[in-house]
């Protein structure tokens, strides 16, 4: 049982003392998500104190990096939203297909369930030898694991359900090779992806995008951390380039919305406006 | 006693339970209501649509940051749990499912506890599992209000008799009664 309220004031302490210590921070991510993360770790931990969970993040490396895992959400699927994927089929491609050479950049991959669905996207649509895709993430974990490609045999059903929504027209089994209860993606898949370890919150720009996707990770954040993300992603962009972001995610609280016009408002896929060259 | 909202968790039964509901309370009616529906991941918003049509209370699906308004119904939106922040707006987030289910029923209780404390009433009603029933708990150790269906009169009996079987509710009512007080709690505040 936790013994006593936990305050808004010892939720900021904690957060506090990871970023000095650990560097990771979460200082301005939804108070609501990381006090329900923090409760549900006391209990898993036994823990019933929220300075218990202090001194344990302090001390304890490994039960920091629990923590971590905790506060990272990283639930995902392929082809999540189908009719998003079918959209980019439809709206986005024709566009990508005018750029001799195409980068994009899933921020947030989380375990590189989104990154493969956009390999095998791009290879249906004759462009992925001129793609490169940045995956990024901050959690290392689930990175290494969205590197290896062994995903659970349990979800394909689904998988294939989505990507025929989606408007994929192979046969979703083509894509991986099965073994036992898992199933692990072709290489061929990997080939054009660099998986990169990169916080939203503390690093910078790394490349000029064609198009970003940044789905469900912004509904972690507050206003502000909100705002300061969606400018690392306009600086990013190129001129005309194209910013996705999550089925209930928008632009409407963002400072910059006014810098894009909308491809697909329901699929949440917005267009960077031309900037007019000042000479 | 100036309640601030209304969080309602329901699931099998819940449309002709939330059309009962939402057919009698009165146009005028203040404080905001916050519902979590257990729903097919992939569910349009048609229903949503049938239930605006019944009265003129606004009732539209909970978005993300939107500030949580009196005179509104706000409905947690398929496949995200639904949460309160201090500052009275919605996050969503896509956590694991709880109860088998997101949105979960304890995920925005539990959460709107935190928020409003006493100044919160929190409703169980029909449906065929147990979710709820933590998070009228929390609301309960709060100090918010309490109600369950009487699950002899539930579509569903056994979302309200789990509530019911882990916690002094406050009140066990009909879906009627639940209108009726409702309507006296609004009515008192002004
Ligand atoms: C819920 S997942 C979304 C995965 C995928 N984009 C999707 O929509 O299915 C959120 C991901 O954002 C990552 N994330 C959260 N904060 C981050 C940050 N500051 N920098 C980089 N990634 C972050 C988490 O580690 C997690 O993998």
């Amino acid at each position: 049982m936790i013994s006593k309220d936990i305050s808004e004031l010892d939720i900021s302490l904690l957060l506090e003392a990871i970023f000095q210590k650990y560097g990771y921070d979460f200082r301005q991510y939804s108070q609501a998500h990381i006090r329900r993360r923090i409760i549900n770790r006391m209990v898993l931990s036994g823990l019933e104190d929220i300075s218990d969970i202090q001194s344990n993040v302090l001390n304890d490396e490994a039960f920091a990096s629990k923590l971590f895992q905790d506060l990272s959400i990283t639930v995902t699927e392929m082809f999540r939203d189908p009719c998003f994927y079918k959209s980019l089929r439809e709206n986005v491609i024709p566009v990508l297909k005018t750029y001799p050479f195409i980068k994009i950049w899933h921020a947030g991959c989380s375990t590189g369930e989104e990154a493969y669905s956009m390999s095998i996207l791009m290879q249906e649509e004759g462009l992925y030898n001129r793609t490169i895709i940045y995956a990024t993430d901050f959690n290392q974990h689930a990175l290494n694991k969205a590197k290896e490609g062994i995903f659970s045999n349990k979800m394909m059903k689904e998988y294939t359900a989505n990507y025929q929504l989606s408007g994929g027209k192979e046969s979703f089994s083509k894509y991986y090779t099965s073994n036992y209860d898992s199933v692990i993606m072709n290489q061929s898949l990997k080939k054009n992806i660099v998986w990169a370890n990169h916080n939203l919150v503390t690093d910078s720009v790394f490349a000029e995008i064609h198009i970003i996707l940044c789905r469900n990770v912004l509904i972690y954040f507050n206003n502000d951390l909100q705002n300061k993300v969606q400018s690392l992603f306009y600086e990013s962009l190129i001129n005309g380039g194209i910013l996705c972001l999550g089925s209930k995610e928008s632009l409407c609280f963002s400072n910059l919305s006014e810098e894009y016009s909308e491809m697909d408002k329901n699929q949440k896929i917005f267009k960077k406006k031309y900037i007019e060259n000042e000479l | 006693m100036n309640y601030e909202a209304i969080v309602i968790g329901v699931s099998s039964g819940g449309l002709n339970a939330l059309k009962f509901l939402f057919s009698y309370l009165p146009e005028n009616f203040r404080i905001p209501v916050i519902i979590v529906q257990h729903i097919n991941r992939h569910s349009d918003s048609n229903w949503i649509k049938i239930l605006n049509n019944l009265n003129s209370i606004h009732i539209k699906e909970a978005d993300e940051k939107e500030t949580i308004e009196p005179g509104k119904v706000y409905i947690a939106p398929p496949n995200y749990h639904l949460m309160i922040e201090n500052d009275r707006t919605f996050s969503l987030t896509i956590d694991e499912l709880v109860n088998f289910a997101r949105p979960s029923i304890d995920v925005l209780f539990e959460s709107a506890a935190e928020v409003y404390n006493n100044k919160l009433i929190g409703i169980v009603l029909t449906g065929s599992n147990s979710d709820g029933t933590k998070g009228l708990k929390r609301i309960k150790n709060h100090g918010g209000l309490t109600i369950a269906q009487d699950p002899a009169t539930a579509e569903s009996p056994q979302m309200p008799a789990s509530a019911i079987a882990s916690i002094q509710v406050d009140h066990i009512l009909s879906l009627g009664g639940i209108k009726d007080l409702l309507i006296k709690i609004a009515g008192d505040i002004d």
